[in-house]
């Protein structure tokens, strides 16, 4: 089942499921949270042991990885928090003030 | 064949909770909880039910932990009172917005402080904006019944909104009382399977719940729509109380109307003070005055419309409240009683009486004295002060 909300901000009382349960998962990806970050990490590929700890510590999925190689940074959700420059134990990533 | 027992209010729940028997029961299990889910940890411990029993280290935890439980598509029942369900004040929201078919026994006595333990409604007074069907009951009978029927009106599939069964503290909760039970499978026939209105647990099928309304805005709306479901669950409620009827013999409405017909003064109340009020009518009526009493049942949704038509004609009311709300124009049963009698004219004179706070004991005595003052009112004297204490030293 897909959740069509193209035009939920015309939505009116009656048009949501109860609960406004979605049903649909990992809804969360629709959602940019991006630009709520006023630092932004920045990686360094060459300093990068791809040892996982940025992803295993990361609170949302803003580490990109595939077949265990890390591949960047998902701007469009990461917030700025900054765990990933502290737990880094190469010093890979970098916390850079956001440029407007 | 229904048996006869002599209960507690609390084992009656607990009986009543066994024959439900929940998927999950998630509850802290030291005080101010009460004995329902000590007695109903027993029926697990004897293998008498099929539910996981999740002991948490809070009252937060353990309506968060029905909340998850309820969400993956399980019947879930548990209780708690005062302090508890103060600290479990978040999750009631939570667990209303989520429209989750959870029952709660919430057992009345007062929020601390002074210290005291003792019956009052303060507690489910202070969570009645929070989404949540509230049912009060008289005696333990009721309590009985009421938890089997908040199983089958809150997993009503045009309800889906929790249910808190609210018995009076010690005086329901912790005296033995005489009951009739259902047998087993009659009561298992009246509850049901339960039809999980969402799961989480279906890979094929995922869902979000709990979503964040962002800055879509569908919050106000979605408020109304739980506005309107609790409106919608009134004609539920009665239906599911009839067809309880039929089992037990005993039906249910959402207020119960006692010698009303004629009444020229009527007290409205909650909770077991109904019993002390029944007698003193009958008393009075034996004496020529024509007295009344409107039982509520239902506070959450509250019958404003079937309140003024019952209580059309009386000359005076008393609406009696066993909980205080500093700073308003009396308690939450008057300000609503009088506030549903409003528009209807003649406008009855409503009173509050405001009694039992802390457990201080309210007697026959008490309630013939709301009656006479009534009477005065009804026959033409002043209404004076309408805002009265009832049993209260000053």
């Amino acid at each position: 089942m897909s959740w069509d909300f193209s035009n939920i901000k015309e939505w009116k009382v009656g048009d949501h499921p109860a609960g406004v349960t979605i049903p649909e998962g990992g809804t969360a990806h629709q959602y940019n949270t991006g630009g709520w970050r006023s630092e932004k990490p920045e990686w360094f590929e060459d300093r990068c042991t791809h040892c996982m700890i940025c992803w295993v510590f990361c609170p949302d999925t803003s580490i990109e990885v595939e077949d265990e190689k890390m591949l960047g940074i998902d701007y469009d959700h990461c917030k700025g928090c900054g765990i990933c420059a502290e737990e880094c134990p190469v010093d890979a990533i970098e916390m850079k003030e956001e440029e407007k | 064949m229904a048996k006869t027992v002599a209960l507690t209010g609390n084992v009656a729940c607990a009986q009543a909770m066994r024959q439900a028997d929940p998927d999950v029961v998630a509850a802290y299990p030291i005080t101010p909880q009460t004995t329902i889910v000590e007695e109903f940890s027993t029926y697990v411990a004897d293998g008498l039910v099929n539910t996981e029993y999740v002991t948490v280290e809070s009252e937060h935890s353990a309506l968060s932990a029905c909340i998850g439980a309820s969400a993956a598509g399980s019947r879930v029942i548990t209780a708690t009172a005062s302090q508890g369900l103060a600290l479990m004040w978040e999750e009631l929201y939570i667990a209303s917005s989520y429209r989750l078919p959870i029952i709660m026994h919430n057992v009345n006595r007062t929020l601390s402080g002074p210290i005291n333990i003792h019956c009052d409604h303060q507690d489910s007074m202070g969570a009645r904006d929070s989404g949540w069907i509230q049912l009060f009951c008289e005696n333990a009978q009721e309590a009985y019944d009421t938890t089997l029927l908040a199983v089958r009106i809150a997993e009503d599939h045009r309800v889906k909104l929790p249910v808190m069964v609210c018995l009076d503290g010690f005086i329901i909760s912790h005296a033995i009382d005489r009951l009739d039970m259902l047998d087993d499978d009659d009561a298992a026939k009246f509850v049901g399977e339960f039809d999980a209105p969402i799961t989480m647990l279906d890979p094929e099928n995922p869902i979000t719940v709990g979503p964040f309304d962002g800055l879509h805005g569908f919050f106000f709306e979605f408020r109304r729509d739980q506005e309107l479901a609790m409106l919608g669950s009134q004609s539920v409620i009665e239906e599911i109380g009839q067809e309880y009827g039929q089992v037990s013999g005993r039906e249910y409405g959402l207020y119960e109307a006692y010698k009303l017909d004629d009444a020229e003064v009527a007290i409205i109340v909650l909770g077991s003070t109904a019993g002390t009020t029944r007698v003193v009518v009958d008393k009075l009526r034996e004496a020529g005055v024509r007295a009344g009493l409107l039982k509520l049942r239902s506070f959450r949704p509250f019958p404003a419309e079937a309140i003024a038509k019952e209580l059309a004609g009386v000359k005076a009311v008393a609406a009696m409240d066993r909980s205080l709300s500093p700073g308003q124009i009396g308690a939450p049963l008057f300000q609503e009683v009088r506030s549903a009698l409003y528009d209807h004219e003649p406008r009855t004179p409503v009173l509050n009486y405001i009694y039992g706070l802390g457990g201080r004991d309210v007697s026959l005595a008490n309630i013939e004295q709301v009656y006479n003052d009534l009477s005065q009112i009804a026959e033409g004297e002043p209404v004076g002060s309408v805002i009265r204490y009832l049993g209260l030293k000053e």
